[in-house]
């Protein structure tokens, strides 16, 4: 070393490598453990709400828990009602919802003039960090009295309202999470479509959409884990009775709303069904996780 | 005859004036080469031939480009002129669909539903763009999966598709290796008894090889044009001299 610099030299010489390198290690660590948080709380869930929720389904019999169609504790626990309302809900919201959001989602991608597209976008954004019991607040000043206005019955707390108002609920998720994946198209399919002398309502449709097909699943997922797992704005307006409905004007009780309004007074078989309702809601929520994986793994295939 | 005349062309992208006074006449079934360096406005002039531009936002143009004697900056339908004159991108960019449904893709958005006749301009597309032989096993796998060069090729062949009486080619080969280059030069020496192309390239080599007329551009103006043998070998303007003999750009 003494030599080199002194005859004006420049040398780098490699060290040998330390034995432990501690802030390498330190940040593995910090990583691992920020990633097991997520992994942690999944099983913690999971584990709770089975081992509280398994008496009740000993109790009443997973066959009838599922599809008995009374829920009158501590004698009945029947769930279909509830099922039905929850997937009705749900699919109802997305029917609507999904149509609506896409089309937003072009709009803002591909037609809206930009000044316009940047007074649309943030009010998308905002309608997604409205609380869930504001928009319970909504759904009984405007939706609910405007059902009993135009279908004339006495209550508007119905299926239907619980139907529009998650409808709205999941439009800013499925919006932002499609806008963004047509925006990250590349330019070039469009450029190639209109080359051709396609239109662009064609291009849009038979190029675009299709290509931001995973992104949009994805968004269309996210948002039916919302509506399936909202709780306070239903409540607030679809009415809760806990029997069968019998057509979308008639008041229903979602799962997740059994769970949280008998949550506070039950005890013993009757608390461990509101866990085993739980059971009920994370297994539907699996099977949409799975229905994605499996959408997008076709994709892939394609 | 010429197939496509630029009169008196200028393209402002807002304050940039990217193309100046062009004037260029381009002659039916040849190759028309644009050449100069990056940024001289060739690729820009390309685009105004099929009126892609009108994509790019605060693009200003005045002056005409008369195709078949119409000019195609009056109120025309700019998909029916689109249909007409083909255009190939630097990048190949096949739509994330099957080999066939690329291909078919421009019939079908014209409506064309007779299935019969959408497979015989598939085939027949594939063979005048020489991938008839390659992919014919496989037409209904996706087009992604294809090589940079059949993904071109495929490129050619969405276009010819369309019947287009002009090609439109912007750096067709710069994405790809030597060979799958070499194919894509044959295959115009093909097209060029079917159709009239203009080409852009950053090859000079390339344009020589290819192109019956070339002009060269320099900072937004046409410096000057003339059949491709004059230009390299007798250049007038000092620029073009400087430039073909690799002095610069």
């Amino acid at each position: 070393m003494e030599t080199a610099s002194k005859m004006g030299q420049v040398t780098t010489s490699l060290t040998p490598a330390k034995k432990i390198d501690w802030i390498e290690r330190l940040f593995h660590g910090l990583f691992f453990i920020s990633a097991m948080v997520g992994v942690i709380s999944v099983i913690t869930i999971g584990w709770f709400v089975f081992y509280e929720g398994l008496p009740a389904f000993k109790e009443a019999g997973l066959l009838n828990f599922i599809f008995g169609r009374e829920w009158l504790p501590p004698a009945l626990y029947g769930i279909s009602s509830m099922i039905v309302a929850s997937l009705i809900s749900t699919v109802g919201a997305v029917l609507i919802g999904v149509p609506i959001a896409i089309m937003t989602a072009v709009f803002l991608a591909e037609i809206a003039p930009k000044w316009m597209a940047n007074i649309v976008r943030p009010a998308v954004e905002l309608l997604a960090g409205i609380p869930s019991v504001v928009y319970g607040f909504f759904g009984l000043i405007v939706i609910v009295p405007a059902i009993e206005a135009v279908f004339d019955i006495p209550a508007g707390n119905t299926l239907l309202a619980g139907i529009i108002v998650l409808a709205i609920m999941i439009l800013p998720t499925v919006i932002t999470i499609s806008e963004t994946s047509i925006r990250a198209l590349t330019p070039t399919y469009k450029a190639g479509a209109l080359a051709l002398g396609a239109s662009h309502i064609y291009t849009i449709f038979n190029v675009l959409l299709p290509a931001a097909k995973s992104g949009i699943y994805t968004g269309i997922a996210l948002g039916i884990a919302r509506a399936i797992g909202e709780t306070m704005a239903i409540i607030m307006v679809m009415g809760n009775a806990p029997a069968m409905p019998g057509s979308l004007l008639e008041p229903a009780r979602s799962l997740t709303a059994n769970i949280a309004m008998e949550m506070a007074y039950a005890t013993g078989i009757h608390a461990s069904s509101l866990y085993s309702t739980g059971i009920v809601l994370l297994a539907f929520i699996i099977l949409l996780n799975a229905g994605l994986l499996y959408l997008n793994r076709q994709r892939g295939h394609a | 005859m010429n197939k496509l005349e630029v009169n008196n062309l200028n393209l402002f992208y807002g304050e940039n004036h990217a193309l100046k006074d062009i004037s260029l006449p381009i002659p039916a079934k040849q190759v028309t080469a644009l050449i100069g360096p990056s940024g001289c406005g060739k690729s820009t002039l390309l685009r105004t031939l099929n009126r892609m531009n009108d994509l790019v936002e605060g693009v200003k143009i005045e002056g005409d480009v008369m195709f078949e004697g119409e000019n195609i900056y009056a109120d025309i339908d700019v998909k029916q002129l689109r249909m007409r004159v083909g255009m190939v991108f630097q990048k190949p960019n096949p739509f994330p669909m099957s080999i066939y449904d690329n291909v078919a893709f421009g019939l079908k958005a014209q409506g064309e539903k007779d299935k019969e006749l959408i497979s015989e301009v598939v085939e027949e597309s594939l063979r005048s763009a020489a991938l008839w032989d390659e992919v014919k096993e496989r037409l209904h796998t996706p087009a992604m999966g294809l090589s940079g060069g059949q993904q071109q090729r495929l490129c050619i062949a969405r276009a010819i598709a369309m019947k287009p009486e002009v090609i439109l080619m912007d750096e067709p080969t710069s994405a790809l290796d030597p060979i799958a280059t070499h194919k894509i030069e044959e295959l115009m020496d093909e097209l060029r008894k079917k159709f009239t192309i203009v080409i852009v390239t950053h090859s000079m080599n390339q344009a020589k090889r290819i192109s019956d007329k070339t002009a060269f551009f320099w900072m937004g103006e046409l410096v000057e044009h003339a059949d491709t043998d004059t230009l390299f070998q007798h250049p007038v303007d000092s620029r073009t001299q400087g430039y073909v003999s690799g002095e610069f750009g």
